[in-house]
């Protein structure tokens, strides 16, 4: 079948898609969109995390065919979407969407080519420039460490941070339970968010001054 | 959350003191950026044009001869490209394995474990792989079953593995026995008599697995000159082509491997999955190939950690002096041998613990059995033993009514310690330090879940299933306190290698690290650049991508990379520093004198003297020239274990952990909630300080869901697995995991590079026993086993 969609602002076409494929697998195998992850492919691990709609969703567990016409957002459009957002001021429901014309200016991050692909030690212009608030702040926090699981975190915990932009430690415990992390016994991902948050608080206390 | 960090000997720094990124400092991880767009290639993540999917056919029962194997169906299937049995396999050589190669690429007559690999199929989708691996008939005729010490020994057991002419099956009273270790020192026996208190204690501990989160997976692509070229994520590339080299029938110069992402390892990626399979479906077919197991797969397509049976019997005097320990830990190393030896030899090395006990009776055995195989995980068979003589310890304080830290303290080893092997502890040692410092930190407030607005049940046990608003909670603390080895033992060669460069690039100095050390997740990456920057005095660093171009780093395990990779990148620098000096003396040695009297650093991009003067910049030694230099490091040679003594220098190196937890218990339904779980930790010297927090979390909470919750179930009658799902296998949720506070001590090693200690395990030993002490106190319970789950805690 051929499912129409849109991803990270970008319409998309995918054919020869069997009945039986994800939308993860989709993105990842057929749209060149390795970036949402395959941790468990059961709904468990929430390392697939992706928005569908503006909803927080596992992809392993969407039928391709169910986002015909719909809307997905992963991690690798998750710079944009935040940026997006910050600039038509939130969109909580998900509706902010994509104008045609932001569409048709995506563009992969520039930080990639000029990296080195196993490391990015030599990076290409300025990436964290490209980041989102909640992936500086992994960065900053030493939450990442393999990584498999973060993709998935972030777009939790950028969701969250848009519904509740001054989380609780509770708050924030209870909306990244669906989230399995192996390596860094979750400190430093709760770090991480309250970063992302005190920034976040910091940054709109400047602007409500101006 | 509050940490501390404290330095007791200051480290040595001669060189590299000023250089901005150097070691010391928590400088950030040079794959974050990547990793946090989706754009770190991991090894499921590899793709090529024209590829096909590989998939695995697994046994379904545990022991069996197989009578038939039909791939006539499979092959029939449209998209179909091979499928492939063990009478395919190309070379003389068809088994592999870590120590002893017992381990059959694919099952030949017949299948020792559930879930071995029997057959391969390539397809042109991952679906119809799947399916026509399904229309494969195998016919099996089962054979008895050796699940446990009592099947596998018995005088008419069957031998899970016939003829076996390993180095170990000379000396182990079984051939069901893969290796056996006794240590013997002093008289136990006649110790025991000057006891005032004995303590006898049986204990089991649970089968865990690693459940990394990235899945086994890599892309075979076949190489036009006949060979092959393999990404994978592995713990150690260098050891896997030397498995799979010979059961190709390529010589390893065919076998390109490189290290793609790897999401997690923790042991479970020492032992070979789909690797040779990728590549013998490549070779077959001439058409890249990519296996991606799911992770139900991934449950078979590992080895898991020993789950061991121990016995221990500890004596005391009434003043609270161990008088003597004997043991008997019998460890379950399923289907093959894996790493099972080197297993056996830190359980038994270790098994006393961070004491001063000078009579001891120890033997520690692996067995063969038809269980899933078991091999390497993060603490590698100190684990196991932790958690018993813990147990054990706070028996003791209890019987001679002590307080169970203070007892600990008393009994604490120290530098100049003997250990059962004979071996001196000449590093330091502060047990009863760390013991100190979490005792000393003040406790979690009680009853922290009441609020104005009644209970906040997301901090009670249980949760938000709302089991209780405080009704029948109790609350407890417990203490433990471990002992790891760092660095492979017992007389290895465990040496690294690393290729470091120097050149001027845009007007700058830039350092290239060429190692093929597998980062998986632990920041060997940032390290490596930190301590160039130190070495070199540069601030561009680059680290090329692991690989087997350059010589072996030795495996990503045994909390030995930091130092002996690290060491490696050290000493390599070291060199590299030297010849950039000496091309320095000679363009410039004539204009200043001091280029050939004085000690020169190479600092903030400049050569230097020891007293500041600034001789030159790197960039006008350089110019024109590249240094490069490629060289292998080794710590202090170890030697093997004594076969009958357990006598030897066996060690390189100890990390010492010790965790205090504080544990909440819903007495009536047996639901644990961990409030928190605060670790001390001796680091030798911190390289990389946010790193070295992360490993210590990270190994807690790994320890923690052995405790409570992380066991494979293998049914007893048919030696199946019942739970191969993260549905079924749990491991700790942020809601599951408390507060990790930790103490950081930096007492260095002088033999080591920088003073530094591994630091990747110790946490994981310590944090189990604590969590068991904790649930202990709450409830009275003796629990004996590990993990302790809800019907232990209610006798249900």
């Amino acid at each position: 079948m051929r499912v129409n969609f849109t991803v990270n602002g970008r319409q998309q076409e995918a054919d020869d898609v069997w009945e039986g494929e994800s939308l993860l697998y989709v993105l990842r195998e057929r749209m060149g969109l390795p970036g949402s992850k395959n941790a468990c492919e059961q709904g468990e691990c929430g390392s697939c995390t992706v928005r569908l709609d503006g909803v927080p969703v596992c992809s392993c567990l969407v039928a391709a065919g169910q986002v015909e016409g719909r809307e997905v957002t992963t991690v690798e459009g998750l710079a944009d979407y935040a940026r997006q957002r910050e600039e038509h001021g939130g969109c909580a429901s998900g509706a902010c969407g994509t104008s045609l014309q932001e569409a048709q200016q995506w563009r992969a991050n520039p930080a990639k080519g000029a990296t080195d692909s196993q490391t990015g030690e030599v990076g290409g212009g300025n990436p964290a420039a490209a980041l989102s608030p909640i992936q500086q702040a992994f960065i900053d926090a030493g939450a990442v460490q393999c990584g498999f699981c973060t993709p998935g975190l972030l777009i939790a915990a950028d969701e969250m941070l848009e519904r509740n932009p001054q989380p609780t430690d509770a708050d924030i415990r209870e909306a990244l339970s669906g989230n399995l992390c192996r390596c860094t016994g979750y400190e430093k991902i709760l770090d991480a968010v309250r970063l992302a948050a005190a920034r976040q608080d910091r940054q709109g206390l400047q602007e409500g001054a101006v | 959350m509050g940490s501390t960090r404290t330095t007791g000997v200051p480290t040595k720094l001669t060189q590299g003191s000023q250089t901005k990124g150097g070691i010391g400092e928590s400088t950030l991880r040079p794959d974050g950026t990547l990793k946090v767009t989706g754009e770190f290639a991991y090894s499921s993540d590899m793709w090529h044009e024209d590829m096909l999917w590989g998939q695995t056919l697994r046994s379904t029962v545990a022991h069996a001869e197989i009578v038939s194997i039909d791939t006539s169906e499979a092959l029939a299937q449209a998209g179909v490209y091979a499928v492939l049995t063990y009478d395919d396999l190309p070379a003389a050589m068809k088994n592999y394995g870590l120590e002893i190669q017992d381990t059959p690429v694919l099952a030949h007559k017949k299948v020792r474990h559930h879930g071995e690999p029997v057959a391969l199929v390539a397809a042109d989708h991952p679906e119809t792989a799947r399916r026509a691996a399904a229309k494969i008939k195998i016919e099996y005729r089962e054979l008895p079953l050796v699940t446990d010490e009592a099947s596998a020994t018995a005088p008419d057991a069957v031998l899970v593995h016939e003829g076996r002419d390993d180095e170990h099956s000379r000396h182990v009273p079984h051939p069901n026995i893969v290796h056996r270790q006794p240590i013997i020192r002093g008289d136990a026996a006649e110790a025991a008599k000057k006891a005032d208190v004995i303590v006898k204690g049986e204990y089991t501990f649970g089968m865990q697995d690693q459940a990394f989160l990235g899945p086994e997976s890599g892309l075979a692509v076949p190489a036009e000159d006949g060979g092959v070229d393999l990404y994978v994520a592995t713990q150690w590339l260098h050891s896997d082509l030397e498995q799979i080299a010979p059961v190709l029938g390529l010589p390893e110069e065919k076998v390109r491997m490189t290290l793609s992402g790897v999401g997690g390892a923790f042991g479970g990626r020492e032992d070979i999955s789909m690797q040779i399979h990728a590549c013998l479906l490549a070779l077959r077919t001439g058409k890249p190939v990519k296996i991606v197991y799911n992770r139900f797969e991934s449950f078979f397509g590992h080895v898991h950690r020993h789950p061991a049976k121990l016995y221990y019997e500890h004596g005391a005097t009434k003043d609270g002096k161990l008088t003597h320990m004997k043991c008997r830990i019998v460890l379950d190393g399923g289907a093959y041998a894996s790493a099972s030896p080197a297993v056996v030899g830190n359980a038994s090395s270790l098994s006393v613990g961070p004491y001063v006990v000078e009579n001891v009776d120890i033997e520690a055995i692996a067995l063969y059995t038809n269980n899933p195989p078991c091999g390497a995980m993060r603490g590698f068979g100190a684990v196991q033993a932790c958690f018993a003589y813990e147990a054990q310890m706070d028996k003791l304080a209890a019987k001679l009514g002590m307080d169970p830290v203070e007892f600990r303290q008393l009994n604490a080893m120290e530098q100049g310690t003997l250990l059962p092997t004979g071996q001196v502890v000449d590093s330091p040692a502060p047990v009863a330090e760390i013991l100190r410092r979490v005792k000393a930190r003040p406790l979690p407030p009680e009853r922290q879940w009441e609020s104005s607005e009644g209970a906040d049940v997301r901090q009670l046990p249980g949760g938000l299933s709302n089991t209780t608003h405080g009704e029948g909670v109790v609350r407890g603390v417990g203490y433990a306190v471990g002992i790891k080895n760092v660095g492979f033992s017992e007389g290895f060669d465990d040496y690294s290698t690393a290729k470091v460069r120097m050149e001027v690039i845009n007007g700058e100095p830039v350092a290239t690290v060429h190692t093929a050390m597998a980062e998986v997740g632990q920041g060997g990456v940032t390290v490596h650049a930190q301590i160039a920057r130190t070495e070199l005095g540069v601030t561009q660093v680059t680290i090329h991508p692991a690989d087997t171009q350059v010589g072996s780093a030795g495996s990503s395990s045994a909390s030995r990379q930091t130092y002996v990779t690290g060491g490696a990148v050290k000493n390599s620098c070291e060199l590299v520093r030297e010849k950039v000096l000496e091309i320095g003396r000679r363009k410039f040695g004539t204009y200043h004198p001091a280029w050939a009297t004085a000690e020169l650093l190479l600092e903030g991009g400049k050569v230097v003297t020891d007293g500041g003067e600034v001789l030159g910049d790197l960039v006008d030694v350089l110019e024109g020239e590249s240094v490069e230099v490629e060289a292998e490091w080794r710590h202090r040679p170890t030697e093997p274990f004594d076969l009958r003594t357990g006598q030897g220098n066996g060690h390189v190196q100890y990390s010492f952990a010790a965790h205090r937890a504080v544990v909440e218990v819903d007495t009536e339904l047996g639901l644990v909630k961990v409030i928190e779980l605060a670790c001390a930790q001796d680091v030798g010297k911190a390289l990389n300080p946010l790193s070295v927090l992360g490993q210590i979390q990270g190994g807690t909470t790994q320890g923690l869901g052995v405790a409570v919750m992380e066991e494979i179930i293998v049914d007893p009658k048919t030696a199946k697995v019942k739970n191969p799902s993260f549905t079924d296998y749990l491991i700790p949720t942020i809601l599951d995991t408390p507060t990790i506070p930790v103490d950081v001590l930096e007492l260095a090693d002088e033999h080591a590079p920088y003073g530094l200690r591994g630091i990747g395990e110790a946490p994981t030993l310590s944090s189990t026993p604590a969590v068991l002490a904790a649930i202990r106190n709450a409830t009275g319970l003796e629990l004996n086993r590990t993990p302790v789950r809800p019907e232990h805690l209610t006798g249900t």
